[in-house]
């Protein structure tokens, strides 16, 4: 009998295949953007993980001088020979053939167990090839890929390395770096002999670090992931809207089935498993799809956030997708149980069904005004939460909350304001026609609001997000305009060509100006500091947030530092706060600049001051003042004059575009997910209207019986649709702009540290609005065709007397 | 003859880890090998002789307590080299690693130390000898008309005990084999291998327990060679015993497919050492036992027809096992029989 | 009978045939039907279930067309017309009542009311206004169709087409779904309009006891007039 039941319910499906699809596609959507957001952000985490374990700093403590600079390796002999167990590292960036790699450098034998990520001693290295010169570098696939050809020590390969990063033993590396007998921290084994001798006796400048639990990385990245997760769980929602509509027509149209076999004998409970393994089924099943297209949206997506992540945080994830299971796990998980949270309210009306309930199928999901009034006091309840989160919460999750808040207050504002501006709608009505249309627009919006509360949060998702980006844009090349002042950006190899460059600049232009840095740790935190010389091209041009009066002057005597705003946000420091930036110095922040794109915090000091506190700064960078019209000239005759490499000698143009570069390929996830977003919202209408279009042939036919063509009403229906995606658009605007100011305003200084001026754009509503119109007109499309075309046979079926 | 230094060197500095015991064989390429008749040199062969693939400096000591409680003390330094050089910095190809242990009836206690030669962290220095890697020392204290090995200071440390001892030779430096050159298979491997078996050892033990005052004898090896091991010889049982009489013997046993290859010295009181023929010592494991997993000989008889010896041995701690980076057994035993006294004993390749 | 004369008549089938093609193979529902009515007649259109009643109302309302044979409707052979044709027919010339009653669940009584009026550009505000009174409608004209009894709602239908004076008003079972005490009022109401406006009107029943009430009745057995 169970089996004879399942058959008969599972007929419907056979009969109804348009409808099949859709459940499967809509609930294969909704995973597929979810769990592709889950693949990349799962890729990321794992290659922060890999990047954090990397020497164990993850899990081990080490000795570090306060200020992160590099040490003596006498210190670590002295240690070891006081009888502490201690491993020397040395790190270091290194630019080997236009890429940027990060070197470790490691001691094998000592390196603490925790630490070995990498089997030296393993098949294809060997202990001896490695640490005899020329040694052997140890990276990622992707990173050996990219140093093909370079001259460098020969290459291995390990999957434990994060890209970007280059492993090999302590005394190569100090050659590559060029730090002779040189650590920059040293390794605490977890357990010490309990006769080493005190640390302080043995190396007073050391401190101890604690193990990162949770790397830089992570914890900058944080609010990026975030962010794309809050975009997959809103493509989800708005594909388990498509799912809800399949599944709310399958159980309506099924309920003579469902009486039938009741009266039969199939109990009530038996009916009700039935479905719901049908529906598991169903999960399972477009679980599976889901999954495996969201590997496809992710293998798509990855190179885009890889460069995204690089761009903005320096964080290094590689271009290529392993398969997790946690993933697939993840993914069939939520589509099961976004096909039980859709399924819920069907099962929950069949359970309470009197079995000699009428078998005609009632208007769907019609709602009462009661319903509708308890819906719009809900979301104006949500909107003063979004109100109330932004004035009062902090932090990026206060951020979200707020976010979350106010797109589900106004998805749910939506149907009773659609309703109010319908019914405004009919008071304008001038024909007959016109009247009906109105008013069966509005009859029509409980069975469309779902999918029209999608639609809504997809355009208010696009058109916030939208803004945010160009907000941002049109901020970032302001700003680039004054940052990139000078007319020439020259590195020089070494220190000697550095001089030598400078001294043949010096009498060919108006001004070099060096761009010397070095690294140090603010308030604990990692950030660049910049010596620059006191040159108008800093008073005129740089972008100052916040000052003291005289702070060029302050800055040139060497009295006070500036501070990029993220890393006064961050740390909280503000105007005339000191900051101590190393070996106990000390000074008040005389200026506040805004430093976009740029992941780390920044300090700029005199150049003196540089020199003179951090004796390994960087020092090969000038910046080239010139008259514009002789900068090629001059940036021809350097690159002759040294040999240097194309990418030595950058003009202002190339930086510009380059920055641009990075900061297009930053948002075109976004871009990307917000399409996809956008288009699963209109399959959702495309599911309503087609649910909607069985029920609405008795509604339409005595319409039809009282003159009006088939063609007529496609027409009126196309247009019904058109009208209602172009109210929610109205509509979505305003939320839009919303979304946006929070998005500037909030997440952003969480996220990223900065705050960015909130600029409208008005044509890009236009386009979104057209976007809206022909998504809805072409969901509109086949349903209304199917009407134009309809037999009127099935016309007539309606006004078929029953008896 | 602590050969299983060799075994750990070759299994870090080669992919041959797999390899076991057979890898030991292999060609000296480039090193020195040893000749015979090649007179040892004092101070001089006291020091490094990186041009040899593989050295150590060696020591065991039978200690005991105020109240009688028994101690062992081993405190190795090994050398390897990854090529026959000496270079300057990280770039030098000789690796060090430190053994320590420390074993009671209860508790066998060890300790591992690695470093990279060229640094400062680990190496011999001759004059005034040293042996140090990390805070572990054998530094010399003898006046400078003395051999510089006849008085010396001790230390290791671990993570659950230290100790610092002071030793004085009683005897002089003893040459095993043929003066100094011994055999280590029929084939002919050989190394270059001398003792200090005569030395009264004074110091402290530190434990968690508290610091323990000791006194006992102790027996030093130094030895260096460059291929050691026939290619068949899968492992080895050596044995040094410090008798009530004051004589000493040291032998092993190389096993092979076949009966395996025995070589032996007796050390008299006076320190006159009397080489035996290979295959005199004969030694017989009496008793097993589930040791790390393995079954290993812990109980031994040792006989030497010739000096009317006839033993057997019982370890302080069967589970005298070194759970390092390649583990064997070493500890302090009791010996009983035709001769009474104290010793150590070494088995490795037992798997 | 003489088709000279009865192609002046308003309403003329002559010869009409139908049928549908079903899982079964073809139906013939109508073979050769003929019959005529003049404006101001009523009449009864009877017949078993599946005898082609409401197939023969709907071909002579524009709903459906005819697989051959003539159908003359207000002078004009409506078997030619296209869609576009079909419906201004439907919307100017017939008006039609089901026994479903099929009212515009969107739309409030009064807009229901003057729907096929205002569609047909004849609504005529004291018109609609007298006929809600005379339907005993003039307390419902805010309801929606769903809060009224079944009754009411065939009140309304009727209304809906008187309301937009059609030549012919064609009724398929309009007191089916009512009882019968409800139900000839509904026809009384019907009968007693149609002889005030002069349209006039075919309906279908299979009531014999309705069907006398009519000043003409046809029966239609196996696809043909009896």
């Amino acid at each position: 009998m169970i089996r004879e039941s399942f058959i008969v319910l599972l007929s419907h499906w056979r009969r109804k295949p348009l409808q099949l699809i859709m459940l499967l596609l809509g609930l294969a959507l909704a995973t597929a953007l979810w769990s592709a957001v889950q693949a990349i952000n799962g890729e990321a985490r794992a290659s922060y993980a890999r990047a954090a374990a990397v020497v164990g700093q993850d899990r081990l403590e080490s000795l570090v001088q306060s200020d992160g600079s590099r040490f003596s390796q006498q210190i670590y002999v002295d240690l070891r020979r006081a009888g502490w167990l201690v491993s020397p590292i040395i790190e270091g960036e290194k630019r080997i053939g236009g890429e940027r790699i990060r070197i470790i450098g490691i001691d094998p034998l000592t390196l603490p167990p925790q630490a070995r990520q990498v089997d030296v001693m393993g098949a294809g290295i060997g202990l001896k090839n490695f640490i005899t010169p020329p040694g052997i570098l140890v990276t990622s696939p992707e990173t050996a890929q990219r140093l093909e050809g370079a001259a460098l020590p020969p290459v291995a390969v390990v999957d434990t390395l994060p890209p970007g990063t280059a492993m090999t033993d302590i005394g190569i590396a100090q050659s590559l770096l060029e730090v002779e007998g040189q650590v920059s921290r040293l390794l605490l084994w977890p357990t010490q002999p309990a006769s080493a001798k005190p640390l302080e006796e043995t190396a007073p400048g050391l401190i101890r670090r604690q193990p990162a639990v949770e790397s830089d990385l992570s914890r900058l990245t944080d609010s990026f992931h975030l962010n794309l997760t809050a975009f997959g769980f809103l493509a989800f929602a708005v594909g388990i809207f498509i799912v809800h509509s399949a599944i709310g027509l399958a159980f309506e149209q099924r309920r003579a089935v469902f009486r039938t076999l009741r009266a039969l004998g199939l109990p009530l409970r038996s009916l009700v498993i039935l479905l719901a393994a049908e529906l598991m089924a169903f999960a399972l099943f477009s679980g599976l799809a889901g999954v495996a297209l969201g590997y496809g949206v992710a293998w798509a997506l990855l190179p885009d956030v890889a460069a995204s992540l690089r761009g903005l945080y320096g964080a290094e994830v590689p271009g290529t997708l392993t398969i997790r299971p946690s993933v697939w796990l993840a993914g069939i998980a939520i589509a099961v149980a976004g096909t039980m949270v859709s399924a819920a309210g069907g099962l929950w009306r069949l359970w309470n069904m009197p079995l000699l309930a009428p078998a005609r199928p009632r208007a769907w999901g019609l709602a009462s005004e009661r319903a509708m009034r308890l819906q719009a006091l809900s979301g104006i309840a949500l909107m003063v939460v979004t109100g109330a989160l932004t004035q009062v919460g902090s932090g990026l999750v206060a951020g979200f909350a707020a976010l979350a808040a106010l797109l589900l207050g106004s998805a749910l504002l939506l149907p009773p304001l659609l309703s109010s501006l319908l019914k405004l709608g009919s008071r304008t009505a001038r024909s007959v026609l016109a009247q009906w249309f109105w008013a069966d627009t509005r009859q029509q919006l409980p069975g469309l609001s779902l999918a029209l509360m999608a639609l809504l949060l997809a355009l208010s998702a696009n058109a916030g997000v939208g803004t945010m980006v160009s907000s941002f844009r049109l901020t970032f090349t302001g700003w680039l305009d004054q940052r990139l002042a000078s007319e020439l950006y020259v590195t020089a190899r070494n220190q000697d060509e550095a001089q030598a460059m400078r001294d043949w600049l010096v009498p060919r232009s108006d001004a070099v100006l060096p761009i010397w840095n070095a690294e140090t740790r603010v308030e604990g935190q990692p950030v660049q500091v910049f010596g620059i010389v006191d040159h108008a091209t800093y008073r005129d041009n740089w972008p100052m947030l916040a000052q003291v009066p005289d702070v060029w002057d302050r800055i040139a005597a060497s009295e006070a530092v500036l501070l990029n705003e993220q890393l006064a946000r961050r740390s909280g420091l503000g105007l005339g706060d000191p900051v101590a930036l190393s070996n106990g110095l000390s000074l008040p922040v005389a200026g506040i600049f805004s430093d976009y794109g740029n992941p780390k915090g920044q300090v700029i000091v005199s150049n003196d001051l540089l020199v003179k506190n951090f004796p390994d700064a960087n020092r090969l960078r000038y910046a080239v003042r010139i008259d514009p019209a002789k900068a090629a000239r001059l940036a021809d005759d350097l690159r002759t004059a040294f040999a240097l490499p194309l990418e030595n000698v950058i003009d202002q143009a190339s930086v510009k575009s380059f920055s641009l570069r990075i900061f297009d390929r930053t948002f075109a996830v976004t871009a990307a997910l917000n399409v996809l977003t956008l288009g699963v919202a209109a399959l959702a209408i495309f599911a309503s209207l087609l649910t909607l279009s069985g029920m609405r042939l008795p509604q339409l036919a005595p319409v039809w019986a009282m003159g009006l063509t088939r063609r007529h009403l496609a027409g009126l229906e196309l247009l019904r649709s058109i009208a209602l995606a172009a109210l929610t658009m109205i509509v979505a605007i305003p939320v839009g702009i919303g979304l946006s100011w929070m998005l500037l305003a909030v997440v952003n200084v969480e996220a990223f540290g900065w705050r960015l001026p909130l600029h409208l754009f008005p044509l890009d509503w236009v386009r979104l609005a057209i976007f809206a119109l022909l998504a809805a007109g072409v969901a509109a499309a086949v349903p209304a065709l199917r009407l134009a075309r309809i037999p009127p046979a099935q016309l007539l079926k309606v006004f078929a007397n029953e008896s | 003859m602590k050969a299983e230094a060799l075994l750990l060197f070759l299994a870090l500095s080669t992919p041959a880890l797999a390899q076991g015991f057979a890898g030991m064989g292999e060609d000296a390429e480039g090193f020195s090998v040893p000749q015979a008749g090649t007179e040892l040199v004092f101070p001089r062969d006291h020091g490094a002789h990186p041009d040899f693939r593989i050295e150590w400096w060696y020591l065991t000591a039978n200690l005991e307590a105020a109240d009688g409680t028994d101690y062992g003390v081993q405190w190795t330094l090994f050398r390897s080299a990854l090529a026959p050089s000496e270079g300057q910095g990280w770039q030098s190809p000789q690796l060090w690693m430190g053994h320590a242990a420390l074993t009671s009836a209860e508790k066998h206690r060890s300790a591992e130390r690695l470093s990279r030669g060229g640094i400062g962290q680990a190496g011999v220095v001759e004059q005034p000898f040293a042996a140090t890697i990390d805070d572990w020392h054998m530094t010399s204290r003898a006046v400078a008309s003395a051999d510089s090995l006849s008085s010396i200071d001790l230390g290791a440390s671990g993570q659950d005990f230290s100790f610092t001892l002071k030793l004085d030779a009683m005897g002089p430096l003893v040459l095993q084999g043929d003066r100094g050159y011994s055999v280590k298979s029929a084939e002919g491997q050989a190394s270059y291998y001398y003792s200090q078996p005569f030395y009264e050892v004074a110091g402290t033990l530190k434990l968690l327990e508290g610091d323990v005052a000791v006194t006992g004898k102790a027996w030093f090896d130094h030895e260096w060679s460059s291929q050691p091991l026939g290619a068949d010889q899968t492992g080895w049982d050596w044995f040094s015993f410090h008798f009530d009489s004051g004589e000493k013997l040291m032998g092993f046993r190389l096993r092979d497919s076949a009966g395996g290859f025995t070589s032996a010295t007796w050390i008299n009181a006076d320190g006159r050492a009397e080489p035996q023929a290979p295959g005199a010592l004969q030694v017989t494991p009496l008793e097993f036992a589930e040791v790390a997993g393995r079954s290993l000989p812990v109980r031994w008889q040792v006989k030497l027809p010739d000096k009317k010896l006839d033993v057997s041995t019982r370890a302080l701690n069967p589970n005298s096992w070194m759970d390092t980076q390649v583990s064997y057994w070493e500890g302090p035993v009791r010996i009983e029989g035709t001769h009474a006294g104290r010793g150590y004993v070494e088995m490795t390749g037992y798997e | 009978m003489d088709w000279n004369a009865a192609a002046g008549m308003l309403l003329a089938l002559k010869d009409v045939s139908k049928s549908y093609t079903t899982s079964e193979g073809p139906i013939q529902v109508l073979r050769g039907v003929s019959l005529s009515l003049d404006a101001g007649e009523n009449a009864a259109l009877t017949g078993e279930s599946g005898s082609g009643k409401s197939t023969l109302l709907h071909i002579v309302g524009g709903l459906d067309t005819a697989d051959s044979g003539t159908v003359h409707l207000d002078g004009r052979d409506i078997a030619g017309m296209d869609d576009q044709q079909l419906a201004e027919l439907r919307r100017g010339t017939v008006g039609l009542v089901f026994q479903q009653f099929n009212l515009i669940p969107s739309l409030d009584v009064a807009a229901n009311l003057a729907f096929q009026a205002r569609l047909a550009g004849r609504h005529d505000e004291r018109w609609a206004a007298m006929l809600a009174e005379r339907l005993g409608l003039s307390q419902l004209l805010k309801r929606y169709p769903e809060q009224l009894s079944g009754g009411q709602q065939q009140r309304v239908a009727i209304g809906r087409t008187l309301a937009a004076r059609p030549k012919i008003i064609l009724a398929d079972e309009p007191t089916g779904n009512l009882d019968e005490a409800t139900g000839d009022a509904v026809l009384d109401l019907m009968l007693g309009l149609q002889a005030e406006t002069g349209a006039a009107l075919l309906m279908v029943t299979h009531s014999a006891r309705l069907a006398a009430r009519f000043g003409r009745r046809f029966h239609l057995t196996g696809g043909k007039l009896a």
